[in-house]
């Protein structure tokens, strides 16, 4: 420091004028966008943990068959309505492992219904690795080992078992592989047609953009429900049900189009002023090259988050419509046609474990909710 | 005791250094300060500091800012947050640059105004009303009543500053603090809006921080000046010491950046029209707009009757300010827009070849074009999308024409990244990482891969600092001499043009109202619009304070012009020549 005499101050540190001209400015931004928003959706924790169990949930579907210790429509006649079961590992002060106790069915013809009996004198206990019903892998590898099965003479109903007396945790497993792909088929269908429409009604405006336009507001305006009962109901009942699955799946997708469409044409009108499209369009591109080339991997990321946001709701969608009888049909299995069972609040009075498949769902619906706001939030990476 | 004292304030963010570091100043009261330096030396954030309005991640690491007001001395960075509240809008105001955001659109300016009266004691409707209009009478609204019941967006950019104005001095507050008040408007509503603010400092003996990058609005406005560079102090004293004599080597850097208008001693010689490059004959732009209900909708005339003519060679700028219609003789220019009937365009790319009709080419035709003809951007920040790396945006307009091989047009964007004066090392990289300057030299480079013969410019510096801005002219200049390139250059500010251009062509509502050579201009203006342009240009020079009535003159509406230049709508005068080479728009 140092004041001169007419009472000015002076910076004394040495100051040079040679700035590196191209050393960049902002360095911690020296990286593809895709590594800045990993770098800020890290911080965002509940997204992430969301992130990483919908990952966990869907690494799991192509192998459910082998960690469900039973198959989806495996009976076990003599135990309807059984209640949960718990796992033991000590029995009387020893360590035996997990084992399970053997139970049999006793008619409660007091109250009209079944009670089961538990032997605690032997604990069997549960095999690993082992041979059971025959499933397959990831839809087309046969397989007959499981990660656990029951003891001869005895179950392991984790979460309990239906009226038919199959196990609703390994239903609840396959019932995952229909529900959680039906929201990424339907996401896809509607992903294709919301950003075909969106982006014509955006990048070309005019009659286009009119016409686009009414056609989602025409389509908004049907009311939802009716209109998915109506298509389902029209579904021919003798298909199998991997064509109703898709069906429903493409219903559902699109049903969601609208909504996309509009967020893209919306997100496209702003792009379009960014002086690089001009710059672009002035160099001669073709509408498809800015398009592909410079609007659409500008917000691609928007679009993920609004498509993550959107699953959920095809999720539900499904299950509402398997509830009410109209989506999948038995023998496909879902967390709705498993709801179906619950629809009758006496029997979850009674049965209260039949009601477990809503778990599933609220879980995913939620994780799916915080990865998208998770990811929304780190959509915009250059603002620290 | 100094009103606000400002003693070694550290600000910084996350784990970094500190962006704004030990700086510490005073203001006395009725005293003007001004904080001066470019985009990230903290100045922005050191004014905040004092309202305490802070961005939430930055953290106070040190440092008091003490205010002294009724004989009580309060440091602004402990105070609790209700203490401070009672003093901000009351005791210490401020105003923001962009008068565009800071106004809320659903509010009335009226309601906005009384709002702070209602807010820092009680007072009637009534009473808050009359005093707010009289505040409106004193800003320079010429009619109070109508400015109460506006809404934000009916006004231009020079009036919601100046509601802005009323608004920060409704409850006559002590300290004023003014953050590049006058950046977003044109050159003479700036004249006009820091004449303004000079006027109530000397009526209400405020003080004012006023922070700014412009050296020439510093000195005439400052008694203080607080040179700031990557958040240290570089120079500080009085604005006769500091303007009179740069100590600090950045001062210099910042004196020898400002752009002026030259002191020119004789006119310069006509450009010759002979071979043109581009030729712009008789262009009318008229839009239509939409209004409301099921009325006709209404023309707006973007610009009329405008010939411009440039050699090869030769840049040609177009002045005006903004709604001038100068972007849009750009755009058609380059055939962006097509004109109405009546008017042609016409591109010669090579000497002696037949001329281009540029809005009636076919399609090899049009494809030379847009390979011959390139546009220069004015925000450096959207000019190159933020998805793509520096090679890619450099490689795609060779891409787009299908010209040569990956490793040719590879090759060509290292030639061109160091044509700009750029490392090759930066190809792998995204713009983001870059700052204003150095990705205006690579959209520069961008537009230069074609090896076009016509670069328009659409401000290409308006949106950089002046240190910055400077490099980048030269580097133009450079460019135009080393490839013979030819420039259509638009710009807002004389000064910037002075020192580039070989014609200029003055625009006003939509008409060219004088064209000259530059120095022609500056040495002999006719029309009242050009002369206030200069005269409202501010030069880092205290002896030479902006002459408010020469630009009040000008500025105005064109039927306010002098009786020789005065018109209305459409019935403007034609140009005429009054010497050679020298054309004003004026009755005979």
């Amino acid at each position: 420091m140092s004041i001169q005499p007419d009472n000015r101050f002076v910076d004394v540190e040495p100051w040079s004028d040679t700035a590196d001209l191209s050393a960049p400015e902002r360095a911690e931004f020296d990286a593809p966008a895709y590594a800045l928003v990993w770098r800020k959706f890290r911080r965002h924790k509940l997204g992430l943990v969301s992130g990483l169990f919908l990952l966990f949930c869907y690494l799991i579907l192509p192998v459910a068959g082998f960690v469900a210790p039973y198959t989806a429509n495996e009976r076990s006649a003599d135990h309807l309505y059984h209640p949960p079961q718990n796992i033991n590992l000590w029995h009387n002060g020893t360590f035996i492992g997990p084992y399970v106790y053997a139970t049999t069915a006793v008619a409660d013809l007091e109250n009209y219904r079944w009670r089961y009996e538990t032997d605690t004198s032997t604990p069997m206990p549960l095999k690993f690795f082992c041979e059971g019903a025959r499933y397959n892998i990831a839809g087309f590898i046969p397989s007959d080992t499981h990660l656990v099965c029951a003891p001869t003479g005895a179950t392991i109903f984790l979460w309990g078992s239906d009226r038919l007396g199959r196990d609703v945790f390994s239903r609840i497993l396959y019932g995952a592989q229909l529900s959680l792909t039906v929201g990424i088929i339907g996401i896809t269908v509607s992903f294709i047609l919301g950003i075909f429409f969106g982006a014509m009604a955006g990048y070309f405006g005019g009659k286009t953009d009119w016409t686009i336009n009414r056609a989602i507001e025409i389509l908004r305006s049907l009311p939802e429900l009716p209109l998915w009962l109506a298509l389902s109901a029209a579904v021919p009942s003798n298909w199998g049900p991997v064509a109703v699955f898709f069906i429903i799946s493409i219903i559902l997708g699109i049903l969601d189009w609208p909504g996309l469409a509009r967020a893209v044409r919306a997100k496209f009108l702003s792009l379009r002023e960014e002086e690089y499209v001009r710059a672009a369009e002035m160099m001669g591109a073709k509408p498809s090259r800015v398009i592909r080339r410079h609007l659409l991997p500008n917000f691609m990321s928007h679009l993920i988050a609004s498509a993550t946001l959107s699953i959920p709701a095809m999720i539900l969608g499904e299950t509402a419509l398997s509830f009410l009888g109209l989506g999948l049909r038995a023998p496909a299995v879902s967390w709705g046609v498993m709801l179906n069972d619950a629809q009758n609040l006496a029997s979850i009075e009674i049965y209260p474990w039949t009601a477990i498949p809503m778990l599933p769902i609220i879980v995913v619906v939620l994780a799916f909710n915080f990865l998208g706001d998770g990811l929304r939030a780190s959509l915009d990476p250059y603002n620290s | 005791m100094p009103l606000l004292d400002v003693s070694s304030l550290t600000i910084g963010f996350g784990k970094s250094d500190p962006v704004v570091q030990n700086v510490s100043f005073s203001v006395e009261s009725g005293e003007t300060l001004a904080l001066v330096g470019e985009s990230g030396s903290g100045k922005t954030l050191t004014c905040r500091s004092v309202m305490r309005i802070l961005p939430a991640t930055a953290q106070l690491r040190g440092g008091q800012i003490n205010f002294s007001h009724d004989g009580v001395t309060q440091d602004l960075l402990k105070a609790p947050e209700r203490q401070i509240r009672a003093l901000r809008g009351s005791r210490i105001s401020m105003i923001f640059q962009e008068p565009m955001r800071s106004l809320s659109p659903l509010h009335r300016i009226g309601n906005q105004v009384a709002e702070v009266l209602h807010l820092h004691q009680s007072i009637s409707a009534a009473d808050a009303r009359q005093r707010v209009l009289a505040q409106f009478e004193r800003v320079g609204f010429a009619d109070p009543a109508r400015a109460w019941s506006s809404y934000p967006f009916e006004m231009s950019g020079g009036m919601r500053q100046r509601a802005m104005i009323a608004m920060a001095m409704i409850s006559k507050p002590d300290l004023l603090i003014a953050d590049e008040p006058t950046t977003a408007l044109d050159v003479t509503t700036q004249a006009q809006v820091l004449g303004l603010i000079k006027d109530l400092q000397a009526e209400t003996g405020m003080s004012v921080i006023l922070v700014t990058h412009d050296l020439g609005v510093v000195a005439n406005m400052a008694d203080q000046v607080v040179v700031m560079n990557k958040g240290r102090v570089m120079e500080a004293g009085s604005a006769k010491a500091v303007l009179g004599a740069p100590a600090h080597g950045y001062t210099k850097k910042l004196f020898a950046a400002a752009p002026m208008i030259p002191a020119v001693a004789a006119p310069a010689r006509t450009m010759p029209h002979g071979d043109l490059i581009l030729d712009i004959r008789n262009v009318t732009k008229t839009f239509a707009l939409r209004t409301s209900g099921w009325r006709p909708p209404a023309l707006i005339t973007a610009c009329r009757n405008v010939d411009l003519k440039l050699p090869r060679g030769k840049t040609l700028a177009v002045v005006g300010e903004s709604g001038s219609g100068k972007t849009t003789c750009a755009q058609i220019a380059l055939g962006a827009i097509t004109p109405d009937a009546g008017g042609e365009v016409l591109f010669t790319p090579n000497a002696g070849e037949a001329p281009l009709q540029v809005h009636a080419m076919s399609k090899t035709q049009r494809r030379s074009f847009q390979r011959d003809a390139q546009m220069v951007f004015q925000d450096p920040y959207s000019s190159l999308s933020p998805r793509m790396r520096v090679q890619d945006a450099l490689m795609e307009p060779a891409e787009i024409h299908r010209i040569g091989t990956r490793t040719q047009r590879r090759e060509k964007a290292v030639e061109m990244i160091r044509m700009v004066g750029l490392s090759p090392d930066m190809l792998p990289r995204y713009p983001h990482a870059f700052s204003g300057g150095q990705r205006q030299r690579l959209s520069i480079a961008r537009a230069l891969t074609l090896d076009p013969k016509l670069l328009v410019c659409d401000e290409p510096t308006s949106a950089l600092d002046v240190s910055v801005q400077d490099q980048i002219l030269g580097l133009l200049e450079d460019i135009r001499d080393e490839a013979g390139l030819s420039y259509l250059f638009i710009s807002h500010d004389l000064a910037v043009v002075a020192r580039i251009a070989d014609e200029v062509a003055v625009m006003r509502a939509g008409v060219i109202v004088e064209q000259a050579p530059p120095d022609t201009l500056f040495y002999n203006p006719q029309h009242p619009y050009t002369r206030a342009l200069i005269a409202a240009q501010p030069e880092p020079d205290i002896s030479r304070p902006i002459d408010l009535d020469l630009v009040a003159k000008g500025a105005g509406s064109p039927a306010d012009w002098p009786e020789m230049f005065r018109f209305k709508d459409e019935t403007a005068p034609a140009l005429r020549e009054l010497e050679p080479g020298h054309m004003v728009r004026c009755h005979a």
